[in-house]
C-alpha cells in the first residue's frame, strides 16, 4: 500500500510487543520518571510532617516490635541489638509491603489515563516502585544513624548493598505488576491483600531470626522470596550474620522467577486492559 | 502522498454482559463444575466490522456516525489503547491522539505542575515542555492561577490548561475525539484556529465529531461509519448530505398526539400531530439552523367550530419563551372547517434559530382566545442542529445564543480600512481555503 518505512504498526502478533518494547520503554522513560514525581507530589502534599512520614511508619514498627519482642519475650537476635537487627529487615519490607499496596491498585486508579492515552502501561506499576524508593532511602538514614549509634562493626559486605536493594526492588516491582495486571480483573485483590501482608511479615524472619525456625522447615521457608530480600540486607550490613547459601541462593533465584513472571503476566493481560477496567 | 495511516480488515468485539467476573463467580464456577459443561453462547457486540481504510498525509479527514456506531472504537484502536480482535492498522509518523482534553490531570497537582505531567503523558519531552511552558501558560490565559492547584479549577479553566497542552504539541498525526463538543464558544474558537493552524502546515488530522458542520467545514474527506462499518467515503458535502437525509428517514414520522392525556381545552379540534418538512415535502427530524421548513399541523375536528385559530409556543429547555405564533397574529380569519381530518402549513423560509431542540406546544382557540378548543404542552420537540448560516467557516452552535438574524457587517465606516478581498483573507489565513 505504501513505500514508506511503517513507524509502527499493530498486528495481532505477540511479537508486535516484544520487539519494540525496549526501544519504547526507554522512549517513555521521562513517564516514568513523572509518574513517580506524581506519586511523592501527591503523597506529601498537606501533610504537614511531609517526608518525615518515610522514617516515622518503620521506627514506629521497630519501636512497636523491640517493646513487645525484644524486652518482652527477649528474642534472639543473632548477637545484633534487637532494634537494629528488626529494623534492617524491617526496611526493605516496609518498602516491599507499601509499595506492592499502592502498586495492586496503579493501573485502576489510573483508568482515566489507561482508556484515553497509548503509553506502556507497565510504567504505572513501576511509578509506584520507583516513588517508593525515596521513603526507601529516607528511612535508610536512620538505620545509618543506628549503626553509628550501637558501633557496630560492618564488613566489607557493605559494598554489596546495592545488589540487596536491586533485589528488593526486582522482587517488589515483580509483584506490583502481577497485583497490578490481576486486580484489573479482581478488585479482590485489594481486599484480601492486607492479610496476606500480614501473613507474610510473620512468615518471613523479619522480626525474629532463622535460627529461630527449626532446620527441617527452612527449606520450605527458602520458597518465600521475602527473606532472600529481607536476609540479604543482614548480610550486608549486620556483621557476622549467618548465612545459609544454598538457601538463600533459592529465595533469590525465586526473586527472579517472579520478577519475570510478573512482567510477562502484566504483558499479556495490559492488552484488554482498556476494556475490563 | 503517501498513506499516513491505514487500516486493513479491521474489526473488534466486546462480549456483552459478564465483562467483569468476580473472584467469586469464578470459583462458584468451580464449583458447580461449569468448565465441564458446554459453554453457553455468549453475547457479543462487533463494534467494528472489516473496517479498511487510509489517509493520506495531509489530508485531513472527519468521521461522522450516529452514536455507538464505532467511530470511537476505531480511533481506540489507531491510538493503541484497545487492540482489535483481527486486522490490523499502521501509522507513518509521530502521532498524538487527543481523545479528552486535559488527560491525567491530578487535582492535587498545581496547573505548572499538571502541565508537565500532562505534556509527559502526551508524548512531549519535558525539554521541550520547559522550552514552551511561557506559551503554554499565555495561551491558557491562567498566569494568575499557575501555581494553584487544579482542584480549585473551574471546569472551564481546566479545559483551558489541557488545550493550551495540547496545542503546542508538535504531532505528524493528530487524531481527535469530540475535542469540539466541550467548553465555551471562545474555547471553540481556539480549538478551531488550531487545528486549522495544523491543517495549513499539512499535517494530518483524522478527527469524530457530531458536530457536522464542523466536519464540512475542516475536512475535504469525511468518512461515514454506520454500525461498525464504512458506510460512505468522499467528499464531505457529499457525504454529510446523505448522512442527514439517512437520519431524517430512520426518524421521521408524524409525531402521533392523537392519544396524548396531557391537553386542555373542550375537545372540539384535536391535535393530531406536527411534522416538520423540507420544502420538497420530506419529512424531517432534524433541522440544520438556517434551513427552510415547513410546519404541517394535523387536526381533526369533531364539532363544527366557526373562527377558530391555531397556534404554538416555543420554548427553549431551560423554559425560556422564544416565539409564539397563530393564525389570528397573522390576520387570518378562518370562517369554518370541516368535520374530521386536515393539516394547516406554516412555511419558514429561514429557521433562524441555532443548534438546540425546542419545545413546541400547540393550540387551538376561538378568535379571541376566550375559549381553548385544545391545548398541548410540550407537544413536540423540534431538534435544530449546528450549521453555518453567516456562510463562513466559522460553526455556530448553541453556544452563540438562541437565534440568529440575517445579517451583513458593514466596513466602510471603519477609518483606514483597507478593503479586504478574498485573496488577502486567504493568505492571512490559508487553511481556509477549500478547494
Amino acid at each position: 500500500m505504501s513505500t514508506t518505512p511503517i513507524v509502527s504498526t499493530m498486528a495481532l502478533d505477540r511479537g508486535y510487543m516484544r520487539r519494540d518494547s525496549m526501544a519504547e520503554f526507554w522512549r517513555y522513560r521521562e513517564l516514568l520518571y513523572f509518574f513517580a514525581w506524581r506519586d511523592i507530589k501527591v503523597r506529601y502534599r498537606q501533610a504537614f510532617l511531609g517526608t518525615s512520614w518515610a522514617v516515622i511508619q518503620p521506627l514506629f514498627n521497630m519501636v512497636l516490635f523491640a517493646g513487645v519482642f525484644g524486652r518482652l519475650a527477649h528474642m534472639p537476635s543473632n548477637g545484633i541489638p534487637y532494634p537494629i537487627f528488626s529494623y534492617c529487615a524491617l526496611l526493605p519490607w516496609t518498602y516491599f509491603s507499601v509499595v506492592i499496596g499502592l502498586a495492586s491498585n496503579s493501573v485502576t486508579n489510573n483508568h482515566s489515563l489507561v482508556t484515553k492515552v497509548y503509553f506502556p502501561r507497565v510504567l504505572l506499576p513501576a511509578g509506584t516502585a520507583l516513588a517508593g524508593l525515596l521513603d526507601f532511602v529516607v528511612a535508610s538514614l536512620l538505620l545509618v544513624g543506628m549503626i553509628i549509634y550501637y558501633h557496630l562493626k560492618v564488613s566489607w559486605l557493605i559494598l554489596l548493598t546495592p545488589l540487596a536493594v536491586l533485589l528488593m526492588v526486582l522482587l517488589t516491582l515483580g509483584v506490583s505488576m502481577f497485583l497490578a495486571a490481576i486486580s484489573v480483573r479482581y478488585r479482590d485483590v485489594k481486599y484480601v491483600l492486607p492479610f496476606v501482608i500480614q501473613l507474610l511479615l510473620f512468615a518471613t524472619p523479619i522480626i525474629y531470626p532463622v535460627t529461630m525456625v527449626p532446620k527441617r522447615f527452612r527449606p520450605i521457608l527458602a520458597l518465600n522470596p521475602c527473606w532472600g530480600m529481607v536476609d540479604s540486607f543482614r548480610a550486608c550490613l549486620l556483621p557476622n550474620q549467618p548465612v545459609d547459601l544454598k538457601l538463600i541462593a533459592v529465595s533469590i533465584g525465586l526473586t527472579f522467577v517472579v520478577f519475570v513472571g510478573g512482567f510477562l503476566y502484566f504483558r499479556n493481560s495490559e492488552k484488554s486492559f482498556a476494556d475490563i477496567i | 502522498m503517501s498513506a499516513a495511516i491505514w487500516v486493513e480488515k479491521l474489526s473488534k468485539q466486546y462480549k456483552l454482559g459478564h465483562a467483569n467476573p468476580t473472584l467469586r463467580d469464578r470459583i462458584s464456577g468451580m464449583m458447580t463444575l461449569d468448565f465441564l459443561r458446554e459453554k453457553p453462547e455468549e453475547e457479543t457486540l462487533w463494534a467494528l466490522r472489516n473496517v479498511s481504510l487510509s489517509v493520506q498525509h495531509g489530508e485531513t479527514v472527519g468521521i461522522i456516525g450516529r452514536n455507538g456506531a464505532g467511530k470511537s472504537t476505531l480511533l481506540k484502536i489507531l491510538s493503541k489503547i484497545t487492540y482489535p480482535t483481527s486486522g490490523s492498522t499502521g501509522i507513518d509518523g509521530r502521532v498524538i491522539s487527543l481523545l479528552e482534553v486535559g488527560t491525567g490531570f491530578h487535582e492535587e497537582l498545581t496547573g505548572r505542575e499538571n502541565i508537565y505531567l500532562n505534556g509527559s503523558i502526551l508524548g512531549m519531552p519535558k525539554k521541550e515542555v520547559k522550552r514552551q511552558l511561557d506559551a503554554i501558560v499565555e495561551f491558557s490565559g491562567l498566569e494568575k492561577f499557575i501555581d494553584t492547584p487544579i482542584k480549585r479549577f473551574s471546569s472551564g479553566m481546566r479545559l483551558r490548561l489541557g488545550f493550551a497542552v495540547a496545542a503546542h504539541l508538535d504531532p505528524d498525526i493528530l487524531i481527535l475525539d469530540e475535542v469540539l463538543a466541550v467548553g465555551d464558544a471562545e474555547f471553540q474558537k481556539k480549538c478551531l484556529d488550531t487545528i486549522q493552524k495544523l491543517r495549513a502546515s499539512a499535517r494530518t488530522i483524522l478527527f469524530v465529531s457530531h458536530n457536522l458542520a464542523a466536519v464540512e467545514n475542516l475536512c475535504e474527506r469525511c468518512i461515514w461509519i454506520d454500525h461498525g462499518e464504512v458506510h460512505m467515503d468522499g467528499k464531505s458535502q457529499t457525504v454529510i448530505k446523505d448522512y442527514m437525509g439517512s437520519m431524517r428517514k430512520s426518524t421521521a414520522a408524524v409525531m402521533d398526539l392523537g392519544e396524548t392525556q396531557n391537553r386542555r381545552g373542550n375537545g372540539k379540534i384535536r391535535f393530531q400531530g406536527l411534522e416538520f418538512l423540507s420544502p420538497e415535502g420530506i419529512p424531517q427530524k432534524v433541522i440544520r439552523a438556517g434551513d427552510p421548513v415547513v410546519m404541517r399541523f394535523h387536526y381533526r375536528v369533531h364539532e363544527p367550530v366557526s373562527f377558530p385559530s391555531l397556534g404554538f409556543r416555543m420554548h427553549t429547555e431551560t423554559g425560556a419563551l422564544v416565539t409564539e405564533t397563530s393564525t389570528s397574529h397573522h390576520g387570518i380569519y378562518i370562517p369554518s372547517v370541516a368535520l374530521g381530518t386536515g393539516y394547516l402549513d406554516l412555511e419558514i423560509d429561514c429557521l433562524n434559530l441555532l443548534a438546540a431542540k425546542y419545545a413546541i406546544s400547540l393550540w387551538a382557540t376561538n378568535q379571541n382566545g376566550s375559549l381553548v378548543y385544545d391545548n398541548v404542552e410540550n407537544a413536540v420537540t423540534l431538534e435544530v442542529d449546528a450549521a453555518n448560516p453567516y456562510g463562513s467557516n466559522f460553526v455556530i452552535d448553541g453556544r452563540f445564543g438562541i437565534v440568529f438574524f440575517p445579517q451583513k457587517w458593514d466596513l466602510t465606516g471603519m477609518s483606514g480600512h483597507v478593503q479586504s478581498t478574498p485573496d488577502t483573507l486567504m493568505n492571512s489565513n490559508e487553511s481556509l481555503t477549500r478547494d
